[in-house]
């Protein structure tokens, strides 16, 4: 008996262990960012683009990544949905749960979700190369939309598939043909989008391996589809590399404008899937 | 804004008679629901098994049978809606009036469904507004003009005994109102296509009985315009309000007639059974 | 009016399945285009000879991935290693003991770590972990480390999945029975003889396939691996040794890669190998996890 209550006790005292050493992680991180990072971050550093060049450069901040990251971020999450929602609805309102062509299709986004995006870099990289584009924003754009459209339709679907029947029917039986329906079944999955929205966004904004080959990198803010940019991610890492102490400060304070970003995205995540449900069937 | 404009209109609210949209007319004569022959199987096992009856016009038909016979899916087959079920097939025919439901193509099915009204098990409303849900069918089908919207929300919210309840929060999401408002909305949501035939699959065994009552009240008032076929698990409750029983055993139709005789004069020896409780 | 409303119903229907067809047939699109391109190579060095030899001199035409198949191999081995148990613990802990506040306080915690940025964990892998090795943890082992190493690499990485582990784990164990767990307690069974003996080996295929799925998810880190690992083309032998990793490989020579046909072609022999071994990887532990959940 003794026995037992002392491996309870150890077990107990593991699982405590283990939750204290994930906790301690997440707050390591985050000062260890934000202690580093906010001492070199200034209004200048957000405002400005980085003065003389973009290595050697002592003054000036980090504007053209995130106008890059913005630009990006914003254009392939717009191009995303519009292709990931009419593939949500078609997989659950015109296929029945049973097809195989709805198995095979949600088996084929879980794969595409775990598919590295230095894999997709890569694979776009060639696919520029054959349509003979060069490394550009417009490539940026590209291979994230392809990034975010596995995660936008897999986290979509998982809302879509608990629809209520039931709705669908008294859609049905009112005379609405199943196109006539979405706009019944996008209300309904409305946080559900919101949600995949911010996952999506979070992804992209933070990828840095699926645009190094494909969105180059500039020191100013591009003004048309077949210029260079620069991303938050990638003048962090390169920035860092860097010799000069104030080009590092930079990145660390680039970092910290990431950091903040990507936690606003995630508190937001969790307050929408808590609050956002007016018109949920109860 | 919307509220606003919405307020604004039903606040002079005059007492001129209803006409639904002429796109909703009702033909002359009441039609009749005709089943023939029809099976109908889930991926090989037979569900229902030749069944064969008329539902008559402007009365309130009870489908009643122990559950899992068959109820719920003979309902379902009358607007089609048994399509959406997985590895579905039939044969035979339904008709209305004339009109082949069973075996018609798509775009006429959008009408005939608009002409089959459903009233569903649990209240369903759809995530809009009280004033949305209603407008939903009719907008559907073609009816645009807000004016003639309005009058047709008005209307029905009227004729299931909502309006008063609801007249100052049109514009507030449905799923706010309680469930057996929901379930009269629901009722008001069907009617405003102006369907002939309402089906109600155990429209009340989700509510509360003093909600209950007052849909089954409204039932009772409704079947002067419009044909109800309704499918329940309460004797009691097909007792009150039937006017024409069907019931079903196994797939298969047992016996049809009308309720006094049913209930009184069971013919076959497995409704009698079924009416004394031996099976359920 | 009636038939134009199906003829839009229709419509929409083909373009919905033309576009979940292609989306569908990217997979393949992928793994071609890959293969086509790195063809070049595959045709010049057998496969066996390009996993195997340890020489990496591209203006000499020679491509060895042995070291660098081996120090994606060790840096996953190490995130696994310090991932498992930590995810498992914390997860057994999540379903089976913990009361609501502390369910309050480390899912937002593990929210986190799943959304921050490759690049964050670099950032903070050097700013601690590289000199916690250096000045700390090596001497004790090692005369000389720069704390670039397949540990610091190691460690950033299992960091990086353990998020994803806990919520499978968290999913799986939910997804066990109450009565089952009720008759152990009833039997007069303790919580963790309950967890250790029902709960984990009821969901052991499970465990099984999260950590392969994990497995999958590490092999393509790249930014970060990259800034921690030292990026030295050499077999690791400690994991005090620095070491290359497949992606960092991509990643860091990408500039270059155009300037030879072979060295291009050889880069993207990398990508098809990390796309292959993913996607099998993927594939398998998908295939289990949804079995799971259908029972």
């Amino acid at each position: 008996m003794n026995k037992l209550v002392v491996k309870e006790r150890f077990a107990r005292l593991l699982m405590y262990l283990s939750i204290t050493v994930v906790l301690i992680l997440v707050a390591s991180i985050i000062w260890t960012v934000f202690k580093r990072g906010f001492r070199s971050l200034s209004w200048e550093m957000v405002s400005s683009l980085p003065g003389g060049g973009f290595y050697i450069g002592k003054s000036g901040g980090f504007l053209n990544a995130i106008v890059g990251s913005l630009y990006i971020v914003l254009a392939s999450t717009a191009i995303g949905l519009i292709i990931s929602i009419p593939v949500v609805f078609f997989l659950n309102v015109y296929l029945k749960s049973k097809s195989k062509l709805a198995y095979v299709a949600r088996l084929a986004f879980d794969v595409l979700f775990g598919i590295p995006s230095i894999v997709y870099g890569a694979f776009a990289f060639t696919l520029m190369i054959y349509l003979g584009l060069r490394t550009s924003l417009l490539g940026g754009i590209i291979v994230e939309t392809l990034l975010i459209i596995p995660i936008l339709i897999r986290s979509m679907d998982e809302v879509a598939k608990n629809f209520p029947r039931d709705l669908l029917d008294a859609s049905f039986s009112l005379g609405a043909t199943r196109w006539e329906t979405m706009g019944v079944v996008m209300r309904q999955i409305a946080p559900g989008i919101a949600t995949a929205t911010l996952l999506s966004v979070g992804r992209s904004i933070g990828d840095a391996a699926g645009v190094m080959f494909t969105a180059g990198f500039s020191d100013t803010i591009p003004t048309s589809l077949s210029q260079q940019t620069a991303t938050l991610p990638l003048s962090i890492f390169f920035q860092l590399s860097a010799p000069q102490a104030e080009v590092q400060n930079r990145a660390y304070a680039a970092a910290v404008v990431l950091t903040i970003i990507v936690l606003i995205i995630s508190l937001l995540g969790r307050f929408i899937t808590n609050r956002f449900s007016k018109h949920k069937l109860r | 804004m919307r509220k606003f404009i919405l307020r604004k209109f039903f606040a002079n609210d005059n007492n001129e008679a209803f006409v639904p949209d002429a796109k909703f007319k009702h033909p002359d004569v009441a039609p009749e629901l005709t089943v023939d022959h029809f099976n109908l199987s889930i991926e090989g096992s037979p569900i229902l098994k030749d069944v064969s009856v008329t539902i008559p016009a402007n009365k309130i038909t009870c489908i009643i049978g122990p559950s899992g016979c068959g109820k719920s899916t003979l309902l379902k087959s009358l607007n089609r809606l048994s399509d959406t079920i997985e590895g579905v097939k039939t044969t035979g025919d339904i008709r209305i009036g004339d009109t082949s439901i069973a075996n018609c193509s798509m775009s006429d099915l959008v009408e005939l469904r608009r002409r089959i009204g459903l009233v569903p098990q649990r209240p369903t409303p759809l995530p809009m507004s009280i004033y949305g849900n209603i407008a939903y069918g009719c907008k559907i089908h073609g009816v645009s003009s807000r004016r003639e919207l309005r009058k047709i929300v008005r209307h029905y919210l009227k004729v299931v005994g909502l309006w008063d309840e609801v007249k100052d929060r049109l514009t507030s999401p449905a799923t706010k109102l309680s469930i057996g408002q929901q379930q009269r909305l629901c009722l008001a949501r069907s009617l405003a296509v102006e369907p002939e035939f309402i089906l109600a699959d155990e429209a009340t065994s989700a509510l509360d009985p003093v909600s209950s009552k007052i849909v089954e009240d409204l039932f009772v008032k409704l079947k002067e315009q419009y044909s109800i076929v309704m499918v329940t698990h309460t004797l009691r409750q097909a007792l009150r309000i039937a006017d024409y029983v069907i019931f079903i055993y196994m797939g298969e139709v047992i016996e049809v007639g009308d309720a006094q005789q049913v209930f009184k004069n069971p013919k076959n020896e497995l409704t009698q059974k079924y009416l004394s409780g031996a099976i359920s | 009016m009636s038939n134009l409303r199906i003829i839009k119903d229709r419509t929409a229907s083909g373009a919905m399945r033309t576009v979940t067809i292609v989306a569908l047939a990217f997979v393949l699109v992928m793994g071609w285009g890959l293969y086509r391109k790195s063809a070049p190579i595959l045709s010049e060095i057998p496969l066996w000879d390009l996993l195997t030899d340890s020489t990496w001199q591209p203006f000499k035409n020679k491509f060895g991935f042995f070291p660098f198949v081996m120090g994606t191999i060790w840096v996953t081995v190490i995130a696994v290693i310090i991932a498992l148990p930590l995810s498992l613990f914390t997860a057994v802990f999540l379903t089976e003991y913990s009361r609501r506040f502390v369910r309050k306080i480390v899912y937002p915690a593990l929210d986190i770590l799943a959304s921050l940025p490759s690049v964050i964990y670099g950032v903070w892998g050097t700013l601690v972990v590289v000199p916690w090795i250096s000045d700390k943890l090596a001497p004790y082992f090692v005369s000389f480390s720069t704390g670039y190493t397949t540990l610091a690499a190691g460690i950033v990485l299992s960091i990086m999945i353990l998020p994803l582990l806990v919520s499978l784990f968290v999913e799986l164990f939910t997804s066990v029975s109450n009565e089952l767990r009720d008759s152990s307690y009833a039997l007069g069974a303790t919580r963790w003889q309950t967890a250790q003996s029902v709960v984990l080996r009821k969901s052991l295929p499970g465990v099984f396939a999260s950590v392969v799925l994990a497995i999958s998810r590490a092999l393509g880190e790249t930014i970060a691996v990259l800034m921690v690992c030292g990026n030295l083309p050499a077999v690791p032998h400690s994991v005090f040794d620095s070491c290359y990793p497949i992606p960092a490989l991509i990643a860091n020579n990408y500039g270059e890669m155009l300037s030879l046909p072979m060295y291009e072609s050889a880069l993207m022999f990398a990508a098809l190998l990390l796309f292959v071994v993913v996607l099998v990887f993927n594939l398998a532990s998908r295939l289990v996890l949804r079995k799971i959940e259908q029972k």
